[in-house]
Order: structure tokens, then C-alpha cells, then sequence
């Protein structure tokens, strides 16, 4: 996998994806249906260490979207 | 005087047990009183707005937390769970109350000075309030601000030799009984076990690798003190596969009344002499046991390593000389269609570093059900979804009679056309040569 270019599709990907700010680790499977999902996840996770996405968890499910876009996130920055 | 009135969390105090609400109250008093001059990093009244807002949950009866949110640490994925209060006007000190889950030693083991540790550590840059041990194991911080977070990381790793554990759809962090520290029965050592596993997969534990949670637990032996075999997505209970080791003296003593059966735990009540065929013989499940002329048989290749009979006579019998471990998969407490226990999936393998036989399972499971497993589904629901067999198929395990849950109503396992001579087809004419029409 071109990791570049995969990481281009993924912010293309979430951006395009109106009214939903918060993805499954799955959602990004389907991305790349081509590639092993642990390809995948550690991907994703660089890029939530890079600071691209962020990781959003109620405790026992993680989701994850674009960092500093969605609810949670601009509740959290009014206090 | 009280911050908050608080009458119906008192009456929790009026019970015969310990309460939480007394352990909280107790809290809100010494950071009152400050007696170590602690510089608190949340506020000094957090314990107090505690108790205001579960008083106020349990007026409305709901719930005043909202819990989620992006709260972490730098490069980790779980370990925090944020918790907000919906009503940060009148209880600001609970206005941020996140959760940091720390991963608790192997098998529990903690001195008190490393205890003590911890407990100063939160107190100064947490509400002081911890729950020992969540349920899976882990020591449980409860409320701190957000300001505050990567501060208790730094000093957890740095200071305590501490890591968080795991939350979310991560490897949840590894739990083990005391293993051979201090239990005869262990049939494998559960500590190096958890430890090496927590190590390997600390990508998985600390950053969401899954569609949901995953848990495993190590048991020594079949007691299942942690209870893996209900608890664990996959669950690791020792076990043995030669024969009961059996001192016919020390029976006969328990017999005669010189051993107390259970190892004295029931001395106290007056259950009688010990009867050891209503007491052992006639309790074992698969009956596979008899006590004739004063010696005690045992059919080994029918017993089910329950250790009913092991548990009652720990002096007379012991686990088998040839130990390793079951590998059990698919329990999970009740979510979507109730509890389930886990299947068997390996009956025996021995457990001898680097456990390549067993890393081997571990990672051909995560590979079908990240492939397979729907969002928030756990792997027990997958292999009922799919069937214990697809499992099977994807993880290159081949069924074993032990696989069969109920041979005659439902035989669980199918062949397949290319595991049959021939396949599915036949040839009529050489057929008709044996059988009439
Ligand atoms: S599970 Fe077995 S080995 Fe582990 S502590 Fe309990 S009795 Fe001992
Ligand atoms: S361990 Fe359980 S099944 Fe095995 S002989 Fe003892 S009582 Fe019977």
C-alpha cells in the first residue's frame, strides 16, 4: 500500500462523509478492501499519533474521525 | 457540615456491609483536613460533589454522567474513559470526572509502599476515590480533570514503573489468578504467561485494534479463580492430561477423620462426619470415580478436570505430572443475547516459552474476527453468528471429539466434500452391487 496516498484517502474519505464525524475501525477497513484490517489499523493509528484523527471512546467502544471535528470535541474545548 | 444533604445515600450506610458511601464520606473529611498539605490538583471538595450528584441520581432516578469523549493520553488509545457531569453548575468539582484505568501487576502482587505510592499519586492529581480492582483487574482511578491526565502518565511510567491499561476496543488489560506464587493447583505459571502476553501485544492494549473488546484471563488451574471461562473472550485454564495423582493413605486419613475435608473450610458448621461417597463420589460429574475396600479408583481418561474431588482432599489427590493449559474462546458477560461461557477450542498445550503454540491461536483468532466481526460484536458472537466451525475453518484448527458439545443432538462439526473419499458423488452401479432397491 502506497502509504501516502492511502493516508489522502482516508481524510478524503471521512470529509466526504456528511453528518457522521465519528467512524468504526471497520469503516476504514472498507477503505482498502484490498489490504490485511491490521495494515489498516496501524495506519490509523499512526495517524491519530500524527495528529490527523483522534480517537473518540465511551469505554468500551473506540471510534475514530477527524481531530477537532464533531460534537465531543467542541464540547471539550467550551470548558 | 456536609456540603450536600445526602439522606437516601445514607440510608446505604445503615446496612450490615461496609459502604461505599462511608469510604467516600471518609475521603471528603480528610481532604477537608488536609493533614499532609497536599497542593490537590482537582478540587478539594471533589469527594463532596461526588456524593451530591449520586444523591441527586438517586432522587431523579437517572443518571447525572455522561461518559465518552476524546479524553487520552499522547499516543495511546484507551486506559482513559472520560466522564462529564451534566449538571457542573451545582457540582463543579465532578464537572470533568475521567477514569484512568493502571494495569494491575501480574496476579495481583503489589507491596504497600508501591501501593501507598499510587494512592499519593491520586490523591495529589485525582479525587483520591479507586476502585480496587475493576473487573477486569485493573486498579481503577476514579475522577480526575482533563488538565491532569498527562501528568499521572508521566508519573505512572516514569516514577512507578506503571502502565495504563487497556479501554475501548482494545486488548483489554490481562488478567491472572496467583498462579504457582502460592497455589498447589497451578498447573502452569499464569504471572509469566499474563506478563510475556501483556508485553507482546501492548500495540493491541493500548491503541483500538478490534470491532469491541477483548479480554483474556489465565487460570492456573480449573477453580478459574478469575473466572476466565465466563469472563474472557479467550480464556487460558491449566490443566493436565496423565492421571490424578492419588496418596490412598492420605484418603484413608480423610476418611477417618484425621484430615478435615476442604482443607478445614466448612469445620465450622456441623455437617457431620465426612461421607466421602456423598461428598466426593457421588458429586463427580462424570462419575468416574469409586471408593471400594478402602481404596479409591479413578477413571481418568471419563474425569473432566472439575477439581471437585482435588478441592474436598487436597492431600490425597493431586493434579496430573503432565500440565499445560485449555484455550477457551467466546465467553462474554450478557450483552446483546445473554451470557455465554466460552467453547473449547485447544484441549492441551504446554506452556513453554516463547509460547509460540499459543501466540499462534491468539493471532488467528484477532485475523477471522477483525475480518469477520461486525462493529461491537464480540467474538462469541461472531462464532455463534458464523458458526463454531467457520472458526474453525479460518483458524486451521481441526475438529477434536473434545469440539462436540452434544454428539447426539447436535453434532456441531460437518464434513466436508473434500474431506470425504470420493466427495459427494457415488457410483450407482458399484453401490447396487452391495445394496438392493
Ligand atoms: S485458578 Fe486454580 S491455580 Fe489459580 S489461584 Fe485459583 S485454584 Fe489456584
Ligand atoms: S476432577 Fe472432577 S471429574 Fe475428575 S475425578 Fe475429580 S470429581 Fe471427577
Amino acid at each position: 500500500m502506497d502509504e501516502a496516498a492511502a493516508r489522502d484517502i482516508i481524510v478524503e474519505k471521512l470529509k466526504g462523509k456528511k453528518g457522521k464525524s465519528k467512524f468504526y475501525l471497520k469503516d476504514f477497513y472498507a477503505f482498502f478492501p484490498e489490504e490485511k484490517p491490521r495494515t489498516v489499523k496501524k495506519l490509523v493509528n499512526t495517524m491519530v499519533s500524527e495528529g490527523t484523527l483522534e480517537y473518540w471512546s465511551s469505554g468500551s467502544t473506540t471510534l475514530i474521525g477527524l481531530k477537532g471535528v464533531g460534537k465531543q470535541a467542541h464540547a471539550e474545548d467550551e470548558d | 457540615m456536609a456540603k450536600h444533604e445526602t439522606p437516601l445515600l445514607d440510608q446505604l450506610e445503615s446496612g450490615p456491609w461496609p459502604s461505599f458511601v462511608s469510604d467516600i464520606k471518609q475521603e471528603a473529611e480528610n481532604r477537608a483536613k488536609n493533614a499532609n498539605n497536599v497542593e490537590f490538583q482537582v478540587k478539594q471538595d471533589v469527594c463532596e460533589d461526588i456524593l451530591g450528584v449520586l444523591e441527586l441520581s438517586y432522587k431523579h432516578g437517572r443518571t447525572h454522567w455522561k461518559h465518552g469523549g476524546i479524553v487520552g493520553v499522547f499516543g495511546y488509545g484507551g486506559g482513559v474513559i472520560g466522564r462529564y457531569c451534566d449538571q457542573p453548575e451545582m457540582f463543579p468539582g465532578v464537572a470533568h470526572f475521567h477514569t484512568i484505568r493502571v494495569n494491575q501487576p501480574a496476579g495481583k502482587f503489589y507491596n504497600t509502599e508501591w501501593l501507598r505510592n499510587l494512592c499519593d499519586l491520586w490523591e495529589f492529581r485525582g479525587s483520591g476515590i479507586t476502585n480496587m480492582h475493576g473487573s477486569t483487574g485493573d486498579i481503577v482511578f476514579l475522577g480526575t480533570v482533563t488538565e491532569q491526565l498527562e501528568e499521572i502518565f508521566f508519573e505512572l511510567t516514569h516514577k512507578h514503573g506503571q502502565d495504563l491499561g487497556g479501554s475501548g476496543s482494545n486488548l483489554r488489560t490481562p488478567s491472572d489468578c496467583i498462579g504457582e506464587a502460592r497455589c498447589e493447583y497451578a498447573c502452569y505459571d499464569t504471572q509469566a504467561l499474563c506478563h510475556f502476553l501483556t508485553n507482546e501485544y501492548q500495540d493491541e492494549l493500548h491503541r483500538p485494534a478490534f470491532p469491541y473488546k477483548f479480554k483474556f484471563k489465565f487460570d492456573g488451574c480449573p477453580n478459574c479463580c478469575v473466572a476466565s471461562i465466563a469472563r474472557s473472550d479467550m480464556s487460558f485454564i491449566g490443566t493436565w492430561r496423565d492421571d490424578i495423582q492419588v496418596d490412598q493413605e492420605a484418603v484413608a486419613a480423610y476418611v477417618g477423620g484425621e484430615f478435615p475435608p476442604n482443607a478445614g473450610a466448612h469445620k465450622d458448621g456441623n455437617w457431620g462426619p465426612f461421607d466421602i461417597q456423598k461428598e466426593v463420589i457421588d458429586l463427580c460429574p462424570t462419575d468416574c470415580m469409586k471408593y471400594e475396600d478402602g481404596k479409591l479408583e479413578i477413571n481418568n481418561k471419563e474425569c473432566t478436570r472439575c477439581m471437585h474431588c482435588i478441592n474436598v482432599m487436597p492431600r490425597a489427590l493431586k493434579k496430573g505430572k503432565e500440565t499445560g493449559l485449555s484455550i477457551l474462546v467466546g465467553a462474554k458477560a450478557p450483552i446483546l443475547d445473554g451470557a455465554q461461557m466460552g467453547s473449547l477450542l485447544v484441549p492441551f498445550v504446554k506452556v513453554e516459552e516463547p509460547y509460540e503454540e499459543i501466540t499462534e491461536v491468539i493471532e488467528a483468532i484477532w485475523d477471522w474476527w477483525m475480518e469477520e466481526g461486525k462493529n461491537r460484536e464480540r467474538l462469541g458472537e461472531l462464532i455463534k453468528r458464523q458458526g463454531f466451525q467457520a472458526m474453525l475453518d479460518a483458524v486451521g484448527i481441526d475438529p477434536v471429539p473434545q469440539h462436540v458439545k452434544e454428539p447426539r443432538s447436535n453434532p456441531y462439526i460437518f464434513w466436508k466434500e473434500d474431506e470425504v473419499p470420493g466427495g459427494w458423488q457415488r457410483d450407482v452401479n458399484e453401490f447396487r452391487k452391495y445394496h438392493q432397491r
